[in-house]
C-alpha cells in the first residue's frame, strides 16, 4: 500500500493560546479518499492548511508524495490541489479569467490554461456564465468555480474542505460524481466534511477528530458498527403516554432510551425483528403512536458516542 | 474528464517571478476597470480635487510669482498617486480576507509575485493617471515653464515615488485585518503627509511649528522637485533630495512587506 499524504505527531497553536491541532497523525493511501470528520474548531481545517504548505505546523512532519511540506513546499505544491472552506475566487474577474490565472501561476502557458480553464467551466457547467464577473455567481456558482480551480493542474492530490457545504443536493450528487472519477482515475482525496453520509459514501477510511486530536479512525462500515443501531423515533398522542410507553420498556430491560415531550427514542439494539416486539408493547399497554419513524445513527451520534460532547 | 494535452512553460527563477508577477499585475488591472469604486477613486475624485482648489480655494491663496493653477497640479499629481496608493491596502486587505492568499500560497508560483505583481500594477495605474490629470489640468489653465524633458523627469520622480508608496502601503493592507481597516488605517498617514505639505498652498503661510515638518516630510519635498520641474526654477537639490527619499523608501519599505507577507497567515 503506497501512502500519498502522511502526517506525525502535528501540532500548531494560534496567537491568544488556541491548541488546534495537538499530535494529529494521518496516513493516506493513494487512489483513496480520506474523510476527516469533526465537530467545528476540531482542526480540520488546520489540518488541510498545513498538508497544503498555506500554513507551518509548530512541530511535528508532515508529507504528501514522499515531499516535505515545510522543507519542499514547491514540490508538494506543483502536486495538490486546494478547495477551501470558503471559496477563494477573485470577484471582478470571470470565471473563465479565474481559471485561467490560476492555471498560469500553474506555470501552464496562457494558451494551455485557457483551454484547460473552458473544459473546466464545461465539467462544472459554468459555460453559460465563463465570460461573467463572478460578483454575479450564486454561491454554489463560486463553490463549483473554486472546486474546478482546484482541478487546474490534474493533481495527483487533492484537498478538498467541506467541499459540499452549501451546494444544492444536484450539485452535491455532481460533485460527488466527479470525485469518485477522479479517484477511479487514480487521484488521492482527503476531504473534510460535517456529513457522515458524505464520508460514507465517499470515503475508503474516516478519521474523526475532536480539539486536534484523533479519537477514531476506520472504514465507514467499522465506524458506523461501532456506533449501534438504527434509531426508532415515537411521536405518541401525549406527553403521559410517552411516559407510559417508556416506563413499559425500561422495565423490560432496555435503559438506553430516551423520553422528551410525547417523544421516544429507542435504539434497535435487537435488530429490525425487535420492532415487532415493540409494537406489541405498545399494543399491551394501550398506547399507539401518532407517527413514526427510523433513521440511522448520524453524525451527532457519533460526535455524542466519541467525544462525549454535542457537535457545537 | 477527457484528457487534453498541456503544455507546461519551463522557465528560470527570474523569469518566473517575472510571469507570475505580471499575470497577477494583469489581474489587478482587470479590477481596476471592473470596479467603480478603483475608477472613481483613481479619476473622479482627483478630478473634483483640482476642480475645487482651481475654483474654489485658489482665489484665496497667494503664490508668489507665478499663476496658482501652475502651483497646483504638481502637487494634485502628488497627493493623486498618493491617495491611490490607499487602493492597494484596500486590496491587499480584500485578498487575505477572502481566502485568496490562501489559494495562491498552495500554488507553485513564487511568492514575492503577489506584492511584485500588485505593485507593477499600481504603476501602469499611475502611468494613465498622471496622463488623465495632465490633460485635466491643462484644460484648467495649467501650463508647463519648462520643456518636454524637464516635464517627463518630474513625472518619472512622481512614479519612482509612487513605486515606493505602494510598497508601504501593501505593509498597510497585509496588517489589516480587512478592507475597511485597512481603509481606515491609512488616512491617518495619508492626511498630514498630503495636507500639512507645500502641496495646496506655500509652506510659509502655515505657522512656524508646522512648517518644520511641513518642509522636511517626503510629500513636500517630491512636490518642490516636480514643480520646480514643470515651473522652472532651481532644480538641482530639490530633484536630488526626492531621489534619495525614494531610494531610501525602496530600500526599506519592500523588505518590510515581504517580511509582513511571509508572517500574514
Ligand atoms: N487564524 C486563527 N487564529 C486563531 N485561532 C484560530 C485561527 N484559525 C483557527 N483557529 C482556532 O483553531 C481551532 C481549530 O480551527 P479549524 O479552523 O482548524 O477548525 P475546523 O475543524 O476547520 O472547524 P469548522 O468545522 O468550523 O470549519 C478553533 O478553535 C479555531 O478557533
Ligand atoms: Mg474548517
Amino acid at each position: 500500500m503506497a501512502i500519498a499524504i502522511r502526517a506525525e505527531k502535528l501540532v500548531k497553536e494560534y496567537k491568544g493560546g488556541v491548541r488546534a491541532l495537538d499530535g494529529l497523525g494521518l496516513e493516506v493511501e493513494a487512489g483513496t479518499v480520506f474523510g476527516l470528520l469533526g465537530p467545528n474548531g476540531s482542526g480540520k481545517t488546520t489540518t488541510v492548511r498545513i498538508l497544503t504548505t498555506v500554513a507551518a505546523p509548530d512541530s511535528g512532519e508532515a508529507s504528501v508524495l514522499g515531499f516535505d511540506v515545510v522543507r519542499e513546499p514547491q514540490e508538494v505544491r506543483a502536486r495538490i490541489g486546494l478547495a477551501g472552506q470558503f471559496a477563494a475566487v477573485d470577484e471582478n474577474l470571470s470565471g473563465l479569467e479565474n481559471l485561467r490565472m490560476i492555471g498560469q501561476l500553474n506555470q501552464l502557458t496562457r494558451g494551455s490554461a485557457k483551454l484547460r480553464a473552458n473544459q473546466l467551466l464545461e465539467v462544472f457547467e459554468l459555460t453559460g456564465a465563463a465570460k461573467r464577473s463572478v460578483k454575479t455567481y450564486s454561491g454554489g456558482m463560486r463553490r463549483r468555480l473554486d472546486l474546478a480551480a482546484a482541478l487546474v493542474n490534474s493533481p495527483p492530490v487533492l484537498f478538498l474542505d467541506e467541499p459540499t457545504t452549501g451546494l444544492d443536493p444536484y450539485s452535491r450528487q455532481a460533485l460527488w460524481q466527479v470525485i469518485e472519477e477522479l479517484v477511479a482515475g487514480g487521484t488521492t482525496v482527503l476531504l473534510t466534511t460535517q456529513y457522515l453520509e458524505e464520508a460514507d459514501r465517499l470515503a475508503k477510511m474516516i478519521a474523526v477528530i475532536d480539539s486536534g486530536r484523533m479519537i477514531a479512525q476506520g472504514t465507514p462500515t467499522q465506524l458506523k458498527a461501532g456506533l449501534g443501531a438504527s434509531v426508532v423515533e415515537l411521536e405518541m398522542k401525549s406527553a403521559t403516554d410517552a411516559h407510559q410507553v417508556g416506563e413499559a420498556i425500561r422495565l423490560r430491560g432496555t435503559t438506553s432510551i430516551r423520553v422528551q415531550d410525547n417523544k421516544v427514542e429507542i435504539p434497535l439494539e435487537g435488530g429490525p425483528s425487535q420492532l415487532r416486539w415493540l409494537f406489541d408493547l405498545m399494543g399491551e399497554v394501550g398506547c399507539e403512536p401518532h407517527a413514526f419513524s427510523l433513521r440511522e445513527p448520524s453524525l451527532d451520534d457519533v460526535f455524542l458516542s466519541l467525544t462525549g460532547h454535542q457537535a457545537e | 474528464m477527457a484528457t487534453i494535452a498541456l503544455e507546461q512553460a519551463r522557465r528560470g527563477r527570474v523569469m518566473s517571478v517575472v510571469v507570475d508577477a505580471a499575470v497577477l499585475a494583469e489581474r489587478n488591472l482587470i479590477a481596476l476597470v471592473r470596479i467603480r469604486e478603483a475608477l472613481f477613486f483613481s479619476s473622479v475624485q482627483p478630478i473634483m480635487f483640482v476642480l475645487l482648489f482651481r475654483y474654489v480655494f485658489g482665489g484665496a491663496i497667494a503664490v508668489p510669482g507665478r499663476s496658482y493653477v501652475d502651483f497646483l497640479m504638481p502637487g494634485i499629481f502628488v497627493q493623486t498617486v498618493a491617495f491611490g496608493a490607499v487602493g492597494t491596502a484596500i486590496g491587499l486587505a480584500e485578498d487575505l480576507q477572502k481566502g485568496l492568499v490562501e489559494r495562491f500560497r498552495s500554488l507553485p508560483m513564487r511568492r514575492s509575485a503577489l506584492l511584485a505583481g500588485r505593485t507593477a500594477a499600481d504603476l501602469v495605474r499611475n502611468v494613465l493617471v498622471l496622463f488623465l490629470m495632465t490633460v485635466v489640468g491643462f484644460l484648467v489653465g495649467f501650463r508647463v515653464h519648462t520643456n518636454a524633458p524637464a516635464f517627463l523627469a518630474g513625472i518619472g520622480i512622481l512614479l519612482i515615488f509612487a513605486y515606493a508608496l505602494s510598497w508601504g502601503f501593501s505593509i498597510i493592507g497585509l496588517s489589516a485585518p480587512n478592507s475597511e481597516t485597512a481603509q481606515m488605517m491609512s488616512f491617518p498617514v495619508l492626511f498630514p503627509l498630503t495636507f500639512a505639505s507645500s502641496a495646496f498652498v506655500p509652506v510659509a503661510s502655515m505657522p512656524g511649528w508646522l512648517q518644520v515638518f511641513a518642509r522636511n516630510q517626503p510629500i513636500s519635498i517630491v512636490v518642490d522637485a516636480v514643480r520646480s520641474l514643470m515651473n522652472g526654477g532651481p532644480t538641482a537639490d530639490s530633484v536630488i533630495k526626492a531621489l534619495i527619499w525614494s531610494a531610501a523608501l525602496l530600500i526599506i519599505l519592500p523588505p518590510l512587506a515581504a517580511h509582513r507577507y511571509r508572517r500574514a497567515l
